[in-house]
C-alpha cells in the first residue's frame, strides 16, 4: 500500500487544511486558583495544561539561585492517557527532559529575568493529549501561563512546527504529518521584534530549502501570536468585568 | 473558514489501534464548472458546453466515474473524446490504494488541459463529506460519498444555466447495488458499458472496453482449469508463518509450462523456486508477484533443458495433453513449487498480433504477444479483419479459473506488422524505452536560439580556444562528447586534455529538461535511428563538439611523463574550439601518412604514443579483452533497408580515444569520491561467481585447453594463449563465451555499497564522465565535479545518498533495455536483410549444446541460431545427451561445442509475427530432417559515437 499523501495535487493536507493554514487554537487562562498562573490550550487535537509559581524564594538548593537575575524552572510531563497507547512512563524520560531543557532556554530567553534577582520561576506543562507539535503548543500555553501570573516578559512567545513536502513548508503538522518521513523544524519566536527564541531541527534538509521553511515557520508563529493576542485581552476583558461587578 | 470536527479511526498494525485524527471541513472548495457564478474560482476545468454526443444523454454534461469504472475502464477514460470528467477525491484516493499505474496515468490526465478533468476534493468540502454509518462496510461509505458528491453537483449546477440546455452530471457505475441507489436518488446513472456503446461516432471505443466481471461468464465454459488463489489474509498469514513463499515470477523464455520465482528472503540469500506444468503456474504471468508453496521434496524436479513453444490452439482441452511432455529429468534437482496465490499483479499494455479465429463471425479471437514470456490472452473485438495482420497491443483484463488464456481488451493498433516503423516501435515498447517527442515543458528549458557565448560564460571558463583539439568519432556520428588535445610543454613533459560536452550546463537540476533525460537515462541507438535522452537542439548542435565552433567543455587536463605516468591532474569548466572532427579511419590515416605533419596529425600521434602504453600497462594489471561479435549494417540511403552486413573492424583509434577515457573516467572517480564518499555516483563491475565459469572450462578442455579464472588478471593471460592448431577462430570463440560468463556493469551510489572493484578494466574505482550527451549518470558525475571544483553549487538531491541509489537503479534498467532494444532492433534487420537474400550457404561453429538442440553462430553475419533435433509432427531421433561433456549425440553424430558445422540460413515468415531465421544442418549431414527455428543476433551495435562497444560493461 502506498505511504499517505501528504498534500495532494489540489493543495489540501490530509486533514483538510491547505499547507499555510493552522489548526484550530483554542485557550483559557486562569483555569487554577491555587497557582500563580495558569493556562490551557488546545491546538488542534493537542491539548496542554500549562501551570506557573513564582517568582518566589529559592527552593532546595541555594546555591542555583543568581544574584542578577531569576532561574527559570521547567518541568514537563505527557499524562498516562495522552497517547494512543498509554504511556508507561510520565515523565523523567530522555525525551521529556529533553524537551524541558528547550522549554527553560525558551523561556529564558522571553521573561524579563532581571528583575526578579535571586528568585526562581517555575513553569509546569503536562500534555493531556499529543497529536502532533507537543513542543510549540507547550510554548504556547507556558506564554499564557506566565502572562497569567503576571510576569513581564519582553513579547509572547510563540511556536509552531513546520515541515516540508513537495518543496513546500507545511505550517503546525500534525501527528500524522510529524510521523510520514517529513523534515520539521519548530521555532519559537518573539513576533514583534521578529527575534528567534529557539529553533530545532533534527532532520536532514537541503541549506537551500531552509529560508523558505523559516519564512514560513515566522509566519505561522506571527499567525499564532494573533490568536494569543486575543485570547489575552478577551481573558482581562472578561477579569475586569468581573472584578467591576 | 474552518469546521472541525474529529472522526475516530481503526487501523490494524500489528494490532488494534485507536487513531484519532482531525478533519476540517470547508467551504471554499469550487465545483471547477465554467458555468458556476457561485463559486469563486480562478481558472475552472470544466467546460460550459460540455459536449459528448451521445444516444443517451442529448444534453451537456460531466462524467463522474465510480472506482472501479476509472480502475477497469482506463484506456477508454484516456481517449480523446472522453472530456469534462469529475474524479472524485474518494476515487483518487481508492485508485491511489489500489493500483498505482492506474494512478499515474489517471493524474497524467488530469494534468492534460485539453482533457478538462477535475478532481474535486469531496472529503474536505462540507456538504459532500460523510461520516461511516455503524454496520456500513468502507466500500458502501465510499460509494455513497461518491453518490452523495454526485447528487451535489447535480444540485449545485441546476441553478446556474440561465439560457439553452441544462447541464447535468451523469454517474457511470458498473456496480447494480450502487446504481439502484442513485435512481432512488434521483440521479443520471449508467453502466460504463451502456453509456461508451451509446456514444455516437466513435464505435472502436467499445472494443477498448475491458470486460466487467459480471460479462465473464459467457466468454468460457464453466469447465474448471485452475486452483483457486488463496486470498490475501492467507497468503499473509502463510509468508509470516513460513508455510509460503513470497517472489516474483519468472516465466522461462523458453519452454511456456516452466517458470521461476525468485524469492525475496527475509535478508538471507535470495532463493529460486522452480514452477513446472500449467496447474502449478496457476495463472501467473511474467513479473507478478505471487505466493508459492514448496512441493515435497519427493516431487522436485530439475529444469528441462527443452525447448517449448506454446503452439496449442485456442482449445481448453489441449492444457492436459501438452502437460505430458514435459518429463521429470533426474540430475540436478531444484526446490520446486506451485503457486497458491497472486500478491500483485503486474499487468501492462502488450504488443503482439491478433490470430483471428476461425469462425468468421466470433467476436472472440486470441492475441499473441510478441513476448515469449507472457501467455496468449483472449480478446473480443468487432474489428478482426482490420487488425489481422497489425502490430496490436493489448491490456489483460483477469484470467479466470476456468479459462486456458487470460481475458483482456484491445488498446490499440501500432501498424502493420513487418513494417520497420511499426516494429520498430513495438521492439521500443516491449522494452520499456521512452521515445515520445519531447514536451513542450521540456522543451521552454532550452536554451533560445540564437545561441552565442557570453562575456559572463567567458569569465567563468578557462579560454582552451588556441588548443590544437580535435574529436575521433564513428563516421556519421552527430553528437560529439569528447574531443582531445596533445601538445608538449617545454620541460619535456606532455599535457594530455580530454574534452567533454558540458551538459550539466544546460540542464539545470531538476526542472522538467533534466527529470525528463534523468528518466530516459540513455539514448537508445537502434539500426538507422537514434531515440535522444536530450532534445536534439543540444545533442547534436550546442553541446556536441563540433569542429571550428565555440563551445562549452568540462575539461580533465593532465600532464604525463614520456612514459605515460599522471604528473598532475587538473579539471576545469573551458570553451574549446575543435579543429578536426575526424572519423577513427580518418585519424589511422593521418597518424600512418608520414607526410603529414600538422599540427592535429601531430597532436594525434602525441595521444597515439602515450594510449599504448596506458594500454599495456592496464592490460598487465589485468584488464580483460573480451569479445563479441559486432556487425555493421550498410543502410540504403534511400529506401533504408539493410544492403550489407559485415563484422566492425578495430583500428588503433579506437583504442586510443577509448584509453584516454578510462583515463579521465578512473580519475573523476577518485576526485569525486575523495570529494563525496557518501553520494557519489560510481560504477562497478562485479567478479563473477565462478560457477559461472563452468561453460568455459567444459568447452576449453574439449579442446585440451586449460583456462585458468581464480582473477581477471589469469583470465586474461590464459586467454591471450589459448589458441589450437589449425583452428583460427577457437580464440575469438573462448572470448565469446568468457563474455557470457561475466556479471553485468552497474552504476551505484558510493554511500550504499562497498565493493567498488571494476573487475573488467581491472581498477578500483570507475565512473561514466565521457559521454553526457547519451547517458545520463555523466551528467550526475558532471554536477559533482563541478561542485568538486567549486564551479557550481549543490541541490539537495544530489547529495541525497537513497535519491542516488534509487537515480542509479533506474539507469541501470534503461541501460539494460536499451541494450536488448539495441539486440532486437540488429535482429530486425538482420532478418530484413536475408529476406533479400534468399537462401545462403555459411560456416558456423557450435556454441552452446541443448538437450535437444544446439546453438549455432555464425561468424560471418554475428548471428546465433537454434538447430532443433526432435520435432512434435514426426518421430524424434534417438538423441543422446551428456552433460559432462555437454555433449548431444544424434543417431550417428555427436555434438560438441566448437564442432565446425555447415548451415543454411533463410528467412522463415511463415510466422509473420515472430518472423525467424531458419538454419538447417548441411554438414554434417544428419538422418532426420532438422527443424530449425529462433534466430537471435548476439550482435552488438551501436550507430553512434562509442568506445566500448566491444566490452560488456
Amino acid at each position: 500500500m502506498a505511504g499517505l499523501e501528504l498534500l495532494s495535487d489540489q493543495g489540501y493536507r490530509i486533514d483538510g487544511r491547505k499547507a499555510t493554514e493552522l489548526r484550530k487554537i483554542q485557550a483559557r487562562m486562569g483555569v487554577f486558583a491555587q497557582a500563580d498562573g495558569s493556562a490551557y490550550l488546545e491546538q488542534g487535537n493537542t491539548k496542554v495544561l500549562a501551570v506557573v509559581y513564582g517568582p518566589h524564594e529559592m527552593r532546595g538548593s541555594r546555591s542555583r539561585a543568581r544574584h542578577d537575575r531569576a532561574v527559570i524552572n521547567c518541568q514537563y510531563s505527557m499524562a498516562t492517557f495522552s497517547t494512543a497507547e498509554r504511556k508507561r512512563r510520565p515523565h523523567g524520560d530522555r525525551k521529556s527532559t529533553e524537551m524541558s531543557l528547550h522549554l527553560k532556554q525558551t523561556f529564558e530567553a522571553a521573561v524579563m529575568t532581571q528583575l526578579f534577582p535571586r528568585s526562581q520561576i517555575d513553569i509546569y506543562v503536562k500534555i493531556l493529549q499529543s497529536d502532533g507539535g507537543n513542543y510549540s503548543v507547550c510554548v504556547n500555553a507556558a506564554t499564557l501561563a506566565v502572562i497569567d501570573a503576571g510576569i513581564p516578559m519582553r513579547d509572547y512567545v510563540c511556536a509552531c512546527t513546520v515541515g516540508f513536502v513537495d518543496e513546500t513548508p507545511l505550517a503546525d503538522l500534525c501527528y500524522a504529518e510529524e510521523g510520514g518521513g517529513v523534515s520539521s523544524l519548530g521555532l519559537a519566536l518573539l513576533p514583534r521584534s521578529s527575534q528567534i527564541a529557539l529553533v530545532q531541527m533534527d532532520a536532514r534538509l537541503h541549506q537551500d530549502n531552509l529560508d523558505a521553511l523559516m519564512e514560513a515557520a515566522m509566519t505561522a508563529c506571527k499567525g499564532v501570536s494573533k490568536v494569543l493576542d486575543e485570547v489575552v485581552r478577551q481573558h482581562l476583558q472578561e477579569a475586569s468585568m468581573l472584578a467591576r461587578d | 473558514m474552518l469546521k472541525s470536527k474529529t472522526f475516530v479511526k481503526k487501523t490494524r498494525s500489528g494490532g488494534v489501534m485507536k487513531v484519532v485524527r482531525e478533519h476540517y471541513l470547508r467551504d471554499d472548495i469550487w465545483c471547477g464548472s465554467e458555468s458556476c457564478t457561485e463559486c469563486k474560482q480562478e481558472s475552472p476545468v470544466l467546460q460550459k458546453d460540455a459536449c459528448i454526443e451521445s444516444n443517451l444523454c442529448s444534453y451537456p454534461h460531466y462524467l463522474i466515474p465510480d472506482t472501479n469504472v476509472v480502475l477497469h475502464q482506463v484506456d477508454v477514460l484516456e481517449e480523446a473524446v472522453i472530456r469534462n470528467v469529475i474524479i472524485l477525491q474518494t476515487v483518487l484516493q481508492e485508485v491511489r490504494h489500489r493500483s498505482a499505474p492506474v494512478y499515474k496515468r489517471v493524474k497524467d490526465m488530469i494534468q492534460d488541459k485539453e482533457k478538462h478533468f477535475y478532481t474535486f476534493t469531496n472529503e474536505h468540502h462540507r456538504e459532500t463529506f460523510i461520516e461511516r454509518e455503524p454496520g456500513e462496510s468502507a466500500n458502501d461509505r465510499n460509494d455513497r460519498a461518491i453518490r452523495v458528491a454526485a447528487k451535489w453537483y447535480s444540485e449545485h449546477l441546476k441553478g446556474h444555466q440561465p439560457d439553452g440546455d441544462e447541464l447535468r452530471v451523469v454517474l457511470l457505475t458498473n456496480d447494480l447495488g450502487n446504481r439502484e441507489k442513485a435512481k432512488e436518488n434521483n440521479l443520471l446513472v449508467f453502466k460504463c458499458e451502456e453509456y461508451i456503446k451509446s456514444l455516437i461516432a466513435n464505435p472502436e471505443l467499445v472494443d477498448r472496453l475491458a470486460l466487467s466481471s459480471d460479462d465473464q461468464n459467457d466468454i468460457t465454459s464453466n469447465k474448471v482449469l485452475f486452483a483457486e488463489h488463496l486470498p490475501l489474509s492467507v497468503i499473509q498469514t502463510g509468508i509470516k508463518n513460513g508455510s509460503l513463499l513470497q517472489g516474483t515470477f519468472r516465466a522461462s523464455r523458453d519452454n511456456y509450462l516452466e517458470a521461476t520465482v525468485f524469492v525475496h528472503g527475509g535478508g538471507e540469500d535470495a532463493t529460486e523456486v522452480l514452477i513446472q506444468g500449467l496447474q502449478n503456474l496457476n495463472r501467473a504471468v511474467h513479473q507478478d508477484v505471487v505466493a508459492v508453496q514448496l512441493l515435497p521434496q519427493s516431487q522436485w524436479v530439475a529444469p528441462s533443458s527443452v525447448i517449448l513453444q506454446d503452439e496449442g490452439e485456442a482449445k481448453d482441452e489441449n492444457a492436459n495433453e501438452e502437460e505430458d511432455k514435459l518429463q521429470p529429468f533426474t540430475a540436478a534437482q531444484k526446490p520446486t513449487g506451485k503457486v497458491v496465490g497472486i500478491i500483485k499483479r503486474n499487468w501492462r499494455p502488450f504488443c503482439g498480433m491478433l490470430n483471428v479465429s476461425q469462425i468468421k463471425e466470433s467476436t472472440r479471437h486470441l492475441f499473441t504477444p510478441a513476448e515469449r514470456r507472457i501467455p496468449r490472452i483472449r480478446i473480443e473485438t468487432r474489428q478482426a479483419s482490420a487488425l489481422a495482420g497489425q502490430r496490436i497491443m493489448v491490456a489483460i483484463d483477469g484470467w479466470p479459473k476456468h479459462s486456458r488464456y487470460p481475458n483482456g481488451h484491445f488498446v490499440r493498433s501500432l501498424g502493420k506488422a513487418g513494417e520497420k516503423d511499426t516494429e520498430q516501435e513495438v521492439l521500443l515498447l516491449e522494452h520499456d524505452v521512452p521515445h515520445q517527442p519531447f514536451s513542450q515543458a521540456v522543451l521552454s528549458f532550452l536554451p533560445k536560439m540564437p545561441w552565442a557565448i557570453t562575456p559572463e560564460d567567458l569569465e567563468k571558463r578557462e579560454d582552451l580556444r588556441h588548443l590544437t583539439v580535435c574529436s575521433v568519432d564513428p563516421p556519421g556520428c552527430t553528437d560529439i562528447d569528447d574531443a582531445l588535445h596533445c601538445r608538449e610543454l617545454e620541460d619535456g613533459t606532455l599535457e594530455v586534455g580530454v574534452h567533454i560536452a558540458d551538459v550539466s550546463h544546460f540542464i539545470r537540476p531538476g526542472n522538467a529538461l533534466d527529470s525528463e533525460a534523468a528518466n530516459r537515462g540513455t539514448t537508445v541507438y537502434l539500426c538507422g535511428r537514434r531515440i535522444d535522452m536530450v532534445p536534439e537542439l543540444l545533442s547534436s548542435n550546442l553541446c556536441s563538439l563540433r569542429s571550428n565552433v565555440d563551445r562549452f567543455a568540462f575539461s580533465c587536463i593532465w600532464e604525463l611523463n614520456q612514459k605515460s605516468e599522471i604528473l598532475k591532474t587538473r579539471f576545469t569548466k573551458s570553451v574549446i574550439n575543435s579543429k578536426a572532427s575526424l572519423t577513427y579511419a580518418e585519424a589511422q590515416m593521418r597518424i600512418d601518412d608520414s607526410t603529414k605533419n600538422d599540427n592535429i596529425t601531430k597532436s594525434l600521434r602525441g595521444l597515439n604514443k602515450l594510449a599504448k602504453i596506458l594500454k599495456k600497462r592496464r592490460i598487465e594489471n589485468g584488464a580483460l579483452t573480451l569479445s563479441s561479435l559486432e556487425v555493421r549494417f550498410h543502410i540504403d540511403s534511400e529506401t533504408h533497408d539493410p544492403i550489407d552486413l559485415q563484422a566492425k573492424e578495430l583500428l588503433e583509434t579506437n583504442s586510443m580515444v577509448e584509453e584516454f577515457m578510462l583515463l579521465a573516467n578512473i580519475s573523476v572517480a577518485q576526485k569525486i569520491y575523495d570529494e563525496f564518499p557518501d553520494c557519489a555516483m560510481l560504477r562497478k563491475h562485479p567478479a563473477p561467481p565462478p560457477s559461472n565459469y563452468d561453460i568455459l572450462h567444459k568447452a576449453s578442455k574439449s579442446q585440451n585447453v586449460e583456462i585458468h579464472t581464480d582473477s581477471a588478471k589469469a583470465l586474461a593471460y590464459s586467454l591471450d594463449k589459448a589458441s589450437v592448431e589449425g583452428f583460427l577462430y577457437f580464440n575469438t570463440l573462448l572470448r565469446i563465451l568468457a563474455t557470457r560468463c561475466m556479471m553485468q556493469a552497474v552504476y551505484f551510489c558510493s554511500g550504499m555499497d562497498s565493493d567498488f572493484h571494476h573487475y573488467g578494466l581491472a581498477s578500483p574505482i570507475y565512473t561514466h564522465f565521457t559521454s553526457p550527451i547519451r547517458r545520463y549518470a555523466d551528467i550526475i558525475v558532471h554536477r559533482l565535479l563541478a561542485v568538486a571544483i567549486g564551479a557550481d553549487t549543490t541541490y539537495p538531491d544530489l547529495m541525497d545518498k537513497h535519491k542516488q541509489s534509487a537515480l542509479s537503479n533506474n539507469l541501470n534498467y534503461r541501460h539494460k533495455m536499451a541494450q536488448y532494444a539495441q539486440r532486437a532492433s540488429v535482429a530486425f534487420h538482420t532478418q530484413l536483410f536475408f529476406k533479400s537474400r534468399g537462401i545462403l550457404n555459411e560456416e558456423g561453429f557450435v556454441l552452446f549444446v541443448r538437450k535437444n538442440a544446439i546453438i549455432i553462430l555464425i561468424p560471418r553475419f554475428g548471428l546465433e541460431g537454434t538447430v532443433f533435433f526432435d520435432t512434435k509432427d514426426k518421430s524424434a531421433p534417438n538423441l543422446v545427451f551428456d552433460e559432462a561433456g555437454p555433449t548431444l549425440k544424434v543417431e550417428q553424430h555427436t555434438f560438441c561445442i566448437f564442432d565446425k558445422v555447415k548451415v543454411t540460413i533463410r528467412l522463415d515468415d511463415t510466422n509473420i509475427q515472430h518472423q525467424k531465421i531458419r538454419m538447417a544442418l548441411v554438414d554434417p549431414v544428419v538422418r532426420i530432417h532438422s527443424r530449425t527455428s529462433a534466430a537471435s543476433s548476439c550482435a552488438l551495435l551501436k550507430n553512434g559515437n562509442n568506445v566500448f562497444i566491444h566490452l560488456p560493461f
